[in-house]
């Protein structure tokens, strides 16, 4: 939407008219040069944002010899595949192909966001359809929970999945990530939830349709942008956690994630950055072309949880 | 006239089940149960279970083992069954408290926060005026460049950054070698060791990646608040004749208020939590000088040997600060309506 541009032409046509010809022409020209200014500083922010992403790939792409040049260049002079091919091959890291550490991490990741999603829906209309006792102590529980940091829990989750059994297993950083998503999954949810006509749903019950019926056919289609939202942030989290991975999967290798791979591979020393990187790469890009084209559910979804709460 | 005929069967219809209705005469088991449920009210509560377990199974009963543990003696062990669990009062207290580890990570944690919480703030506000600012595409475009900073995962951000600060390579040792002495100093900036000199260049490099992922997020907040201030009072301002600064400081700033107030408050627990960056670019476990509060709990809980009750204090005391940071940031979301 081009908000700012009418809104701002509008006055000064009519303070154009008001001033005459000379004044109007100049301040058209300073507009301009306002403009122009703007687009300036606009290209170099993005430029600098952009740069470091773009030396990740740029050295993933580099033979060894130019990674370690005097002079780097931008661009790699002699692009090769070599850092990937020992990325996939598993020689680079000494611990298994990368496809694995993906996989592990896929796996992991959309069980948290499939979870997150069911419990965080049924939490939310609860919330959002009925009063009942204990309603603003469960919300403000939910804000002050989503605060206590991993690493203040992590002692404690650490016994207790050791004892369960749970420590070196994808299943374990499953039901710690499904449940660290649920705060704010639910604290978003239940906007969405909240817009939902309740009118729709008393015609349909006095049509005789029955709960599972107007949550499957009504509630839950209506309630689809919001669950985007939320199964976006679920999946950050789980893509992105460190913290317990590291701590839960030790020496388990085959059970890497891939941030815990990438930093694994990265604590190995010998400098190595043609494979980190184009490991780094491998983890980073899915991600960043997953958001551009969730980009307009994002923004929205995103601001509407943090600033809300 | 159409509406009250219409209306009227639907009235009646709901009046019938007085006594044991003709159609229900056989209430199967699930119709039984569902007029319990609707009976006690128990729906929202039932709705709640699956999350609530969830939350309490790994949010909330850790908490509270956290606090059994900091009173304990609780390490290798005790975690092996090799010795019994001792309760031991405050020690885990005393022995945190008199540490000058303690206190130096403290002091690296607030400083950090201090110097990248207005820093973030600054620099994704003035972004976000500026994209207010901009053309549709260009808008877009720079919106976009910082959506995939933001989206960047933290540990390949940090990974990033520790090669671009790399000694052996690094983009950025090259660039300032080859700046003139009077503007970066006479530091033999070509194999300049950012990582592990000390807290203060380490600190440097994760302030850095820090703006770089947290200032998309602050730009879009403010972009998102912009376009909710009546487009009017913009108008009125330029026909009195205001300059921008004023604009700035007499509309937009206090219509964002709340907003800018919610993102202060994250900012400050986002920067004061930070864990997986400085992890990274620390190489932890290395130079424990160069430890934050996080860092500094993680090597006393899992370093050699592992004391889960160390840990278990330290994790109490962390998290005490942090609810207080918090309170203040449900209080302001309670101001700002969010209950309702």
């Amino acid at each position: 939407m081009t908000t700012a541009q009418p809104q701002i032409g509008a006055p000064q046509l009519w303070a154009g008219a008001e001033g005459g010809g000379a004044s109007g022409s100049r301040a058209r020209t300073a507009r301009r040069a306002r403009a122009v200014t703007a687009n300036a500083f606009g290209l170099i922010i993005a430029l600098v944002t952009l740069f470091p992403i773009f030396w990740m790939v740029s050295t993933a792409f580099k033979p060894s010899a130019e990674i370690f040049s005097l002079t780097p260049s931008l661009l790699p002079t002699h692009p090769t595949l070599g850092n990937f091919s020992k990325v996939i091959s598993g020689q680079a890291s000494g611990i298994g192909s990368v496809w694995l550490f993906f996989r592990n991490s896929l796996a992991v990741t959309l069980a948290t966001v499939v979870i997150a999603s069911l419990f965080s829906l049924l939490a939310s209309v609860a919330v959002a359809r009925f009063r009942f006792r204990f309603r603003s102590s469960f919300l403000i529980m939910l804000l002050i929970v989503q605060m206590i940091p991993a690493q203040a829990l992590i002692v404690a989750l650490f016994v207790d999945f050791n004892r369960l059994g749970l420590l070196a297993n994808l299943g374990g950083l499953v039901i710690v990530y499904s449940a660290q998503a649920l705060p704010v999954s639910i604290w978003m949810l239940r906007n969405f939830v909240a817009t939902v006509p309740r009118d729709l749903e008393e015609a349909a019950a006095i049509d005789g349709a029955s709960a599972a019926t107007i949550f499957r056919k009504i509630l839950f289609p209506l309630v689809m942008p919001g669950l985007v939202a939320t199964s976006i942030f679920s999946f950050i989290t789980a893509y992105n956690e460190f913290i317990v991975a590291l701590t839960f999967l030790g020496q388990a290798h085959s059970s890497f994630t891939l941030p815990i791979y990438v930093t694994y591979f990265f604590g190995r020393g010998g400098a190595q950055w043609g494979p980190i990187m184009a490991a780094s790469t491998l983890y980073t890009v899915p991600v960043l072309i997953f958001f551009m084209l969730v980009r307009r559910r994002l923004v929205g979804g995103l601001v509407a949880g943090a600033v809300k709460g | 006239m159409a509406d009250t005929v219409q209306r009227r069967p639907a009235v009646r219809r709901s009046r019938p089940p007085a006594g044991p209705g003709p159609a229900r005469a056989p209430a199967p088991a699930r119709v039984r149960a569902g007029a319990f449920i609707r009976r006690h009210k128990l729906a929202p509560y039932l709705l709640l279970i699956p999350a609530l377990g969830g939350i309490a199974l790994v949010l909330l009963w850790p908490l509270l083992q956290v606090v059994l543990f900091s009173f304990q003696n609780y390490g290798l062990p005790q975690l092996t069954g090799a010795l019994p669990t001792q309760w031991v009062g405050l020690a885990n207290f005393t022995h945190t408290l008199t540490d000058t580890e303690f206190w130096l990570s403290l002091r690296t944690t607030v400083l950090f926060a201090a110097v990248v919480v207005p820093l973030t703030l600054i620099t994704g506000t003035a972004v976000g005026l500026l994209l207010n600012r901009l053309g549709r595409k260009m808008s877009a475009f720079v919106a976009g460049a910082a959506l995939l900073a933001w989206a960047t995962p933290p540990t390949a951000g940090a990974v990033l950054f520790y090669w671009l600060f790399n000694p052996d390579g690094g983009l950025v040792d090259w660039a300032l070698s080859r700046m003139p002495a009077w503007l970066v100093g006479s530091t033999n900036w070509a194999q300049y060791n950012w990582t592990t000199t000390g807290a203060l260049q380490a600190y440097t490099v994760a302030t850095l990646l820090v703006v770089w992922t947290s200032f998309p997020f602050i730009a879009v907040s403010v972009l998102a608040g912009l376009k909710t201030v009546p487009a009017e009072l913009y108008e009125a301002a330029r026909v009195d004749g205001a300059t921008r600064s004023r604009v700035f400081r007499q509309i937009t700033y206090p219509l964002l208020k709340p907003i800018f107030l919610v993102l202060l408050l994250l900012s400050v627990i986002w920067d004061f939590n930070i864990f997986t960056q400085t992890y990274i670019l620390t190489g932890f476990p290395g130079n424990q000088n160069e430890y934050n509060l996080s860092l500094y709990i993680y090597d006393k809980a899992f370093g050699f040997p592992p004391s889960y009750g160390l840990g278990g204090a330290l994790a109490l005391i962390f998290t005490i600060i942090v609810l207080v940071i918090t309170v203040s940031y449900v209080r302001a979301s309670v101001r700002q309506g969010a209950l309702t």
